[in-house]
């Protein structure tokens, strides 16, 4: 029996299995140093997906975005985007062809105002739906604040600027990684609540979270990760909660490290 | 009386010593550069400016059209080149490599121009004249254009900064250079154009100084280089307006030395600036962020 | 098993650090033999040759005294010749009092020593740049202080007393012995101090300062330590240069120029490593000596051969011949084995 959402030879079912999909991770092992923090880990996703991957701390998530990001060089293994191999592609050109990120923390300007964070991301822009005010009307307060030092401001408007910054660029897939980090649950699920405003707009969304009940909430396909490897995949109406815990803990006597196509006891 | 000409003096003279202190500051505040060779390009400016002007006798004042621009593109391209690769070294690279140009850059000038001092000579009443106040008040015009000058380019890069794109670009690269370029932003490209305003300034005062009193070329380091870093460290980091201050408390310093004992304008500077140094090495006007 | 338990049993039972001892017998028998070689140059050459070597003497103990401020304490200082001129004056001052340069020299290196004191508390807090320059501004404000001492020359300086009636040959092979001895004393106060613990805690602080402060090391008493005795070694240098020179010039003995050829000198040979200096010696003294009629050019070609190797070449010279043969020819570091006996071991230090 093989894990859910995953067939026996390795299609992942219930997605479009022609037309390529809009990003593709092939293989990838990235180390730190001398540490495998991804182990020949491998993803689609597909234009309009909203694509979560969870896992524990150290898992490899974050490294995993920012691998695709480029802001990691990865061992072995490759990131396509749009059809195009794009490994050897610097961060920033990555931006400008339309994969950007929402680093984790945040990451505002510091010594800029609100404004100026967004006018930054609205540097290199690409062409597309998304400009300035356009943020400010998704984000009714931003506008009155847009003059004010990042520093005074909470957590999750911080996390908004962060967001309006990466969608001012128009960018086709969006990243998120770990939105929840330090903000109350009822911010996080305001933030999250902006998904489908976003994804109308025509964006394909890639987010990791450590929250995994929100993943769960908001994500059309899922992957569990475990130290660099891949412990499950799929819809997640298609799986249960005992999967996607012993996934996440990777608890013995389950189909432990179960990878996509591979077979487990039964 | 003769009190208050030097404080006069030394006020005006901090207008050039901001001149040459903005551009290190700069490129700290960005790259985190301490850019060693940073009084010698000051020098080199200068040289250029007297080989233009005996080369083509263009007016004094347009040298300052042709070399700052010179500066400008010498320092986009050092940046990128050697700099970058020091910097993508470590930091202790970075200081290596800037001593060791600075020292290449001295005896280089040793070698082709002697040690032999020269100024950029002018014979516009302008440069040589001064107005007098009483008796013992005299203001040069030089001076006082210098610090006008100063105001103006301190203001321009104020502007510069606060509005402009690749204002906000160097100011946004030098907070997060991992999330300028998340943002599409190649910062490399950003620390080139940040080290081409700071050669630009640095040239600027390079060449009035070279009208204001004599290049030599150790110039760049014994006074150039350690009033500059005197004038940041004074003044604070990463306030522009703060090297305005910090070149003007210098200034005064050494004028107030000098009164006491002619030789010692030099150590009454040096002075100061070790005080300020070991007691508050963010300086005077302090930017929360930096702090040592 | 899972992956974490399985690690830890591996670890436990196979690690074993030991000292490469095998070279140290060697390398010390080879030392010593070096040592009497030279010791019994000024017998066997002209003077000319041996005050050249005197030359070379001097600039070896200032880069490694550099050597192990920037390469093992990542103190970069910009300043040292701030000691090379102590350790000349503080000559000059005992020879004015009638004591003999050559007594003096020593009692010069333990005053550089101490007054590195005072200078270390001005600028321990300091980070890197700002380090640099203020060991430059020091330097320069002690020359201009000590300029306003006529007594001692003012700003001219003055010649070294206490040769009167000397044989010339005796002064240059008294000179040269004087650099010689300061010379493997200088090494060997490096190699031993690198040895033992404070070598240790440099490494440690090299590779994380962070980890290394955390676990306990005395990292500010290494520095320290460091700090003072590179007075001591630049002093004693100084004091050397007096001797050789006959006199003490501000000038010419606070000059950058040492700073210079000291950091160009261990750049090229190897940043980091005991040999480096030994090499970065040899280029500069070659390039001194053949283009030493073209005045500023050998600081010129030295400087951009510095910049090169320290972008693209960061181990120097000796780190080339390192990578190759494995050699130390002073080890201080540490092997760390494997249980399999096959494996060659990682190495640290």
């Amino acid at each position: 029996m093989t894990a859910p959402g995953v067939t026996g030879d390795g299609q992942v079912g219930g997605r479009p299995d022609s037309g390529t999909p809009l990003l593709e991770v092939r293989d990838l092992v990235v180390h730190h140093g001398q540490l495998m923090a991804l182990d020949e880990i491998s993803l689609r996703v597909f234009p309009g997906e909203v694509y979560a991957i969870i896992g524990a701390n150290g898992a490899g998530k974050s490294t995993l975005l920012r691998t695709i990001a480029g802001l990691h060089h990865p061992t072995s293994g490759s990131v396509f985007y749009d059809g195009k191999d794009v490994t050897g592609l610097r961060p920033d050109r990555r931006a400008t062809q339309g994969i950007v990120m929402v680093p984790e923390g945040r990451r505002l300007f510091g010594s800029l105002s609100v404004e100026e964070n967004l006018k930054v991301g609205a540097t290199y822009a690409r062409q597309g739906p998304w400009h300035i005010e356009r943020v400010y009307e998704m984000f009714g307060w931003m506008r009155e604040r847009r003059k004010q030092p990042t520093a005074q401001l909470s957590g999750g408007e911080q996390q908004a600027v962060a967001i309006g910054r990466a969608l001012v660029a128009n960018p086709r897939v969006l990243m998120l990684d770990e939105l929840s980090l330090g903000l109350a649950p009822v911010v996080v699920q305001r933030i999250y609540g902006m998904l489908p405003q976003i994804l109308g707009t025509g964006l394909t969304v890639l987010l990791v979270e450590q929250d995994v009940s929100q993943a769960l909430r908001v994500a059309s396909h899922i992957q569990c990760l475990l130290e660099g490897r891949t412990t499950l995949e799929g819809k997640p109406a298609d799986v249960t909660a005992d999967q996607v815990e012993a996934a996440y803990f990777g608890l013995a006597g389950t189909a432990a490290a179960s990878r996509p196509g591979e077979e487990s006891e039964a | 009386m003769a009190w208050v000409n030097a404080i006069i003096q030394g006020v005006l003279t901090g207008g050039l010593y901001a001149l040459f202190a903005c551009g290190l500051s700069l490129m700290f505040g960005v790259m985190k550069v301490v850019n060693l060779a940073h009084g010698d390009l000051a020098v080199v400016a200068g040289y250029i400016a007297i080989g233009v002007i005996a080369v083509t006798h263009v007016p004094v004042l347009w040298s300052f059209l042709i070399v700052v621009p010179i500066m400008a593109v010498l320092g986009y391209v050092l940046q990128r080149t050697v700099i970058q690769t020091a910097l993508d070294r470590s930091v202790l690279t970075t200081l290596l490599v800037t001593f060791g140009l600075s020292v290449v850059i001295e005896n280089g000038l040793l070698q082709f121009f002697t040690a032999n001092s020269r100024g950029i000579g002018a014979n516009l009443a302008l440069v040589t004249g001064a107005f007098t106040i009483g008796s013992q008040i005299s203001i040069a015009y030089l001076l006082l254009l210098i610090f006008a000058v100063a105001v103006a380019v301190l203001l321009g890069l104020q502007y510069f900064l606060s509005r402009s794109k690749y204002g906000r670009l160097i100011r946004a690269v030098a907070d997060d250079k991992e999330a300028a370029q998340l943002a599409g932003a190649d910062y490399r490209h950003v620390f080139g154009i940040a080290a081409a305003v700071a050669f630009a300034t640095v040239a600027l005062g390079g060449i009035a100084f070279g009208m204001y009193s004599d290049l030599d070329p150790t110039t760049g380091t014994d006074t150039i280089l350690l009033f500059a870093f005197a004038a940041v460290v004074i003044g604070g980091l990463g306030s522009l307006w703060g090297t305005l201050l910090g070149g003007i408390v210098l200034g005064v310093a050494q004028q107030i030395g000098a009164q006491i004992n002619i030789s010692d304008e030099l150590l009454a500077g040096y002075i100061v600036f070790l005080i300020v140094l070991i007691l508050r090495p963010q300086g005077l006007i302090s930017r929360g962020a930096q702090s040592s | 098993m899972s992956l974490t338990t399985e690690t830890t049993a591996r670890t436990a039972a196979s690690f074993r650090v030991t000292r490469s001892q095998r070279n140290v017998a060697w390398t010390g028998a080879v030392a010593l033999i070096v040592v009497v070689v030279f010791a019994f140059l000024p017998y066997i050459v002209y003077s000319g040759s041996t005050s050249i070597l005197v030359q070379a003497f001097i600039v070896l103990t200032l880069a490694s005294m550099w050597n192990l401020l920037a390469g093992y304490a990542g103190l970069v200082s910009v300043g040292q010749q701030a000691f090379v001129g102590l350790g000349a004056y503080f000559v000059l001052i005992l020879a004015l009092h009638g004591i003999s340069p050559f007594a003096a020299l020593p009692v010069a290196a333990i005053a550089s020593g101490v007054a590195a004191l005072p200078l270390w508390w001005l600028v321990s807090r300091l980070r890197t740049g700002y380090f640099a320059i203020a060991t430059w501004v020091l330097a320069a404000t002690i020359m201009l202080i000590i300029e306003k001492f006529s007594s001692i020359g003012g700003g001219t300086g003055l010649p070294l007393p206490g040769f009167a009636g000397m044989d010339p040959t005796l002064l240059t092979a008294y000179t040269y012995w004087a650099g010689l001895a300061v010379t493997v004393l200088s090494l060997a106060g490096i190699y031993l101090l690198l040895r033992g613990r404070i070598g240790l805690v440099l490494t440690a602080v090299r590779d994380d300062e962070v980890a290394a402060r955390s676990s306990g090391s005395r990292v500010g008493l290494a520095r320290l330590l460091v700090f003072v005795v590179a007075g001591i070694g630049c002093g004693a240098a100084g004091g050397v240069l007096a001797i050789s020179q006959l006199q003490v010039q501000p000038s010419a003995v606070f000059s950058v120029q040492w700073t210079a050829e000291m950091a160009f000198a261990t750049i090229i040979g190897g940043l980091g490593t005991i040999e480096g200096p030994i090499i970065g010696t040899i280029v500069y003294m070659v390039l001194q000596q053949t283009l030493a009629s073209y005045n500023a050019w050998y600081l010129i070609i030295l400087g951009l051969v510095a910049i090169l190797v320290a972008l693209f070449a960061r181990r120097g010279l000796w780190g080339l011949v390192d990578e190759r043969l494995h050699v130390r020819l002073f080890p201080v570091g540490y092997w760390l084995r494997t249980g399999n006996a096959a494996s060659r071991g990682r190495r640290s230090g």
